[in-house]
């Protein structure tokens, strides 16, 4: 029928027609999109538009109900909002929790990239053919557990677990700035947030890893097997290379994660409001989004702008993360973390 | 295949050379292998570790008692109280969320595969990828500050979460229903138009028809996703103690929100003589809601591969 109205249905692959032909096509094409078909087409392009929608009112509701903070001058903040005791404006309060969310994303970011690049590669290059979906499938298994049990697990099996090696790092590598000062004895500090905000971004990472390293040109594996290279050469001159870009994007997926994660860095990290590195020494660092949802419950009208102000500022971060990242993958493959 | 040329038969140095494997770069194949063989195993330690903590930590207080019974009235170390109402909030904030999330979420994907087409279609698809990338607490804050604009500020009621929770759904659905969409066949589509349907009736009877049980499979997907959020409800619906049917009026209790209260309820300080006071009662009720918590997002995903296996069209699988 249509074959302009619908790219999928590609029937005539053959030029456009010319002339009167052409115009007949135009007007088939216009009947067969009236009444209900028009009315549907028109249904769902108005749900397609709704999303944009929805990002842009996220950001514009937020900014109306953050207005009120930012528009105070300062000194006047302070003296309204308890929760500033201490900093001298909205950009002093906020800041510190900047640097303690980009910290901890760091941190979790560090330690699981590397792990995450392995299970890919054991997935896509060691693993049996036959269990590589089911081992796939076990790592997504990682992803359905809700934050919640995470932090629940975190404070109480993982945290008793690490410390005597926290102890013995203060005491023994104490000298390198990130593990200096004292350390907890209660090891909810950044380092152990640092592990589980790892094991939560891990599934994304490793999913996104392992697709574009299943893309490798098989015979540019096969070149590099037949010119004598071991299978570790083989993946470091081939597989490598080659989804450079994909690991890249994978690792800016899961910052984006680990920067807006709430529940385990709330129920782990016992915080406080420094620019420290010190990720041993309890009440040094505070995300953002574990503040929130700390001080949201008791906050008063001005507090709760105040915080929202600060939610704004989560969601541009991982706003400019999140899009980097796609655009990153996009150019090259049409996969998102979603599927 | 082993006829070989005289001068390099007869030069046995050569020879050896060719057979022999470089031992330093077979020992780095052999610890590469190790390694990446460790990352898995290390990957797999957190979530046996997880599975095993919450069973053994929760399997004591799961009983009917604790899934029939709210908090109301439970205080100090009492050996009582369960999660009933936060079951019920659970599911009915839930399937709200589900409710505003998949006509718009499956709409969207209709529109992508079917439609969609130029600067709009290309601006729709990157920006869901980008709202798979919104954390949850801003979109919790969103939901807060949508009503508080339109209905004042402080209204706490399930129906705040539920949007919170579809603006994190709403990206999972679109996904996973575009790719199930993507998956049937052009054939199909052309046989319909070409015997006179018009187009909405294809997508409808055809198209969806034939896709229903991948999109099935991904709704229960994105359900079990957003069940376990918890940072977005603790701030638009609150907590409270006693059931709460109604998603319009008043705070609700979730499941995830239970175990989070109950972890900062934290030990109870029991008197010395005191016979009905556990003093780790509230990290009892805690790991009981995450294996309730838990329980429920396998279910969901084990029947969406029931689904998957028993509803898919024979052709298409």
């Amino acid at each position: 029928m249509s074959t302009t109205q619908t790219p999928p249905v590609s029937i005539a692959g053959g030029p456009e027609p010319q002339g009167p032909g052409r115009a007949l096509r135009r007007s088939r094409a216009r009947a067969a999109d009236r009444g209900a078909s028009r009315a549907f087409r028109w249904l769902a392009t108005g749900a397609g538009a709704l999303i944009l929608v929805t990002l842009a009112a996220v950001a514009v509701f937020l900014v109306i109900k953050a207005w009120p903070a930012l528009s105070t001058p300062s000194s006047e903040l302070v003296k309204q909002v308890n929760l500033l005791r201490g900093s001298s404006s909205l950009l002093d309060y906020v800041g510190p929790m900047i640097f303690g969310t980009i910290l901890a994303a760091a941190l979790a970011l560090l330690m699981a990239v590397p792990v995450a690049i392995g299970i890919a590669l054991f997935i896509s290059h060691y693993a049996p053919r036959r269990l590589a979906s089911g081992l796939g499938y076990v790592i997504d298994l990682l992803a359905a557990v809700p934050s919640v049990v995470y932090g629940l697990w975190g404070a109480l099996v993982l945290a008793p677990l690490v410390q005597p090696v926290w102890a013995w790092l203060g005491t023994h590598v104490g000298w390198f700035p990130l593990f200096a000062g004292t350390v907890s004895p209660t090891a909810r500090v950044l380092l152990t947030v640092g592990i589980v905000l790892a094991v939560m971004i891990l599934p994304i990472i490793t999913a996104v890893s392992r697709e574009v390293f299943l893309q490798t040109p098989r015979l540019h594996e096969e070149a590099a097997l037949a010119l004598g290279a071991t299978r570790w050469e083989m993946i470091r001159t081939a597989v490598l290379p080659f989804g450079r870009s994909g690991v890249i994007s994978a690792a800016m997926l899961g910052l984006g994660r680990a920067l807006g994660e709430t529940m385990a860095v709330l129920m782990i990290l016992s915080p406080g409001f420094l620019y420290s590195f010190r990720i041993l020494e309890a009440g040094q660092q505070q995300t953002i989004a574990a503040n929130i949802a700390a001080q949201f419950p008791e906050a008063t009208p001005m507090g709760v702008s105040t915080l929202i102000a600060t939610g704004l500022a989560l969601f541009l971060i991982t706003l400019v993360v999140n899009m980097g990242a796609r655009w990153i993958v996009s150019r090259r493959k049409d996969f998102s973390g979603a599927n | 295949m082993t006829a070989t040329t005289p001068e390099l038969s007869g030069n046995p140095e050569l020879r050896a050379l060719l057979k022999q494997v470089d031992p330093r770069r077979h020992r780095r194949d052999k610890v590469m292998r190790a390694l990446i063989v460790g990352a898995f195993v290390l990957a797999c330690l957190p979530l046996l570790s997880v599975a095993w903590t919450v069973v053994k930590n929760g399997a004591e207080r799961f009983n009917v008692y604790f899934l029939t019974h709210s908090m109301r009235g439970v205080f100090g170390g009492m050996d009582a109280g369960g999660v009933y109402h936060a079951i019920v909030g659970t599911v009915e904030i839930t399937l709200f969320a589900a409710l505003i999330s998949v006509p718009i979420g499956l709409l969207t994907a209709i529109y992508l595969v079917e439609y969609g087409r130029g600067h709009l279609a290309r601006a729709v698809t990157f920006f869901v990828d980008v709202m798979t990338g919104i954390p949850s607490i801003v979109a919790g804050l969103f939901a807060y500050a949508l009503f508080a604009v339109f209905l004042g500020p402080g209204v706490r009621m399930g129906a705040v979460g539920s949007v919170a929770l579809s603006v994190l759904m709403i990206p999972v659905v679109v996904r996973s229903s575009e790719e199930m969409l993507r998956l049937v066949p052009n054939e199909l589509r052309e046989a319909a138009l070409a015997l006179g349907v018009p187009r909405w009736l294809v997508v409808i009877k055809v198209v969806l028809r034939t896709a229903v049980a991948g999109i099935v499979t991904g709704v229960m997907i994105a359900i079990s996703r957003v069940i376990g959020e918890t940072a977005p409800l603790l701030i638009t619906v609150g907590v409270i103690d006693s059931i709460n049917f109604n998603l319009f009026d008043g705070r609700m209790m979730t499941l995830p929100v239970y175990v989070y209260r109950q972890f900062q309820n934290g030990l109870v300080p029991c008197s010395p003589g005191a016979t009905d006071c556990i003093a780790t009662i509230n990290y009892d009720r805690a790991w009981a809601g995450a294996l309730t918590l838990i329980l429920i997002v396998m279910l969901l995903n084990l029947v969406a591969r029931l689904v998957t296996r028993f509803f898919a069209p024979k052709n298409l699988r």
